[in-house]
């Protein structure tokens, strides 16, 4: 980002970057950076608050005043995220003969995330699958949680993309299922501790780490701050 | 508190350091034309898959209402974009800005990168997709460039 910003400044260009990790641009120093300290995705701060997102921008564009760079100021706000608050939501049966636990919670889920998908019209699924590929999608990493060579399986594609497309139709889901608008990553730990497919990619991600895969296919299955290994015994 | 882990690991990356900062001295705001530049992975053809690697950039329309978070990585929120893409991309922000005066206007195209690249050097971008960019920026007459991270 603070790289990009001084190529643009350099074909003469004016630039101004809101910044989301201070030692980046620190290191990288465009001419002109507003930090915020907000959740990682979400650069202006606070969703579906206009008042909130046009106070960052005047902050950044009062930064056009200085006569002589790089300028580097932080944004007075500081906005944590809410990983320690998993979201809460209940997921609603499905027909769920012959179906696996996983398989089924999926199920249940589809009605909620097409709710979503038509309040919002925007998805992040379809990396490799789409919303209805995602329950056969949940039965074949359990087969890789389960042991078996994520190779052989069949997967459809790299299996971190699938696993981003699981993961994001979970948690596009959960924003029609939760009373509140969720904060910054409390669907993703709702995902990961309170779910069945949350489980299977993660202990899948541990399988693959042991067996010896290479470090992109498991280290990108979940967040980085979602790596649960199992404890010792 | 995951990001605050995820910016301790993070901030201390290698990163390019250019010799000398460039400096352009701007014009006043209220004349000035305002393009959004953001490194989110958004793409206007519906494709949600971005390589990790792709230094290259994708068009935005200033009116683009289908747009797509293709980013690879896993470590950062998506539930706030698909609530509110001025989240990440903030075109009713500046619109409301531009009708009120306060910027001049709002460029007919925008830009997407996609951040988090494993070559911190960026070389494709500062050799090939950044000047390449800058130009299309140029050709619109764009005077003020907003860069939103992801």
């Amino acid at each position: 980002m603070g790289t990009l910003a001084s190529v643009l400044e350099q074909s003469g260009l004016v630039t101004v970057a809101l910044s989301s990790i201070r030692g980046q641009i620190e290191t990288t120093s465009p001419p002109r950076a507003l930090h915020c300290e907000f959740p990682l995705g979400r650069p202006l701060g606070k969703p579906n608050d206009p008042d909130f997102q046009r106070d960052v921008l005047e902050h950044a564009f009062a930064l056009l005043d200085e006569s002589s760079g790089p300028v580097l100021v932080d944004h007075p706000v500081e906005i944590e995220d809410g990983a320690d608050s998993p979201l809460s939501c209940v997921i609603p049966p499905a027909d769920t003969s012959n179906r696996s636990p996983a398989a089924s919670e999926a199920l249940g889920l589809l009605p909620a995330w097409k709710r979503t998908y038509k309040k919002y019209g925007r998805s992040t699924v379809g990396k490799v699958v789409d919303s209805d590929q995602v329950p056969d999608m949940l039965d074949l990493f359990a087969r890789i949680s389960d042991g078996e060579d994520w190779k052989e399986v069949g997967l459809p594609g790299d299996p971190t993309k699938i696993a981003a497309d699981i993961r994001n139709f979970y948690e596009e889901a959960s924003i029609s299922l939760s009373d509140s608008s969720p904060s910054a990553r409390s669907a993703e730990s709702w995902f990961v501790d309170k779910t069945h497919a949350g489980q299977l990619i993660q202990n899948s991600r541990i399988k693959m780490k042991e067996s010896g895969t290479n470090f992109y296919f498991w280290y990108y299955l979940l967040p980085m701050t979602q790596h649960h290994e199992p404890k010792d015994t | 508190m995951s990001d605050k882990d995820v910016r301790s690991k993070l901030e201390k990356l290698d990163g390019f350091v250019f010799d000398e900062i460039p400096w352009t001295t701007p014009k006043p705001l209220s004349e000035s034309r305002v393009a959004i530049v953001t490194t989110a992975g958004l793409t206007e053809d519906g494709n949600a898959d971005w390589n990790p690697g792709d230094q290259g950039f994708n068009r935005i329309a200033h009116d683009a209402d289908e747009l797509t978070l293709a980013h690879y990585s896993p470590n950062f929120d998506r539930t706030g974009w698909i609530m509110d893409k001025n989240v990440v991309f903030p075109i009713d922000r500046l619109n409301e800005m531009a009708d009120e005066g306060i910027i001049g206007s709002v460029a007919e195209t925008h830009l997407s990168f996609m951040g988090a690249q494993p070559d911190h050097t960026l070389e494709t971008i500062r050799l090939d997709s950044g000047p390449a960019a800058a130009t299309l920026l140029h050709e619109d007459n764009v005077d003020i460039v907003l860069l939103t991270p992801v």
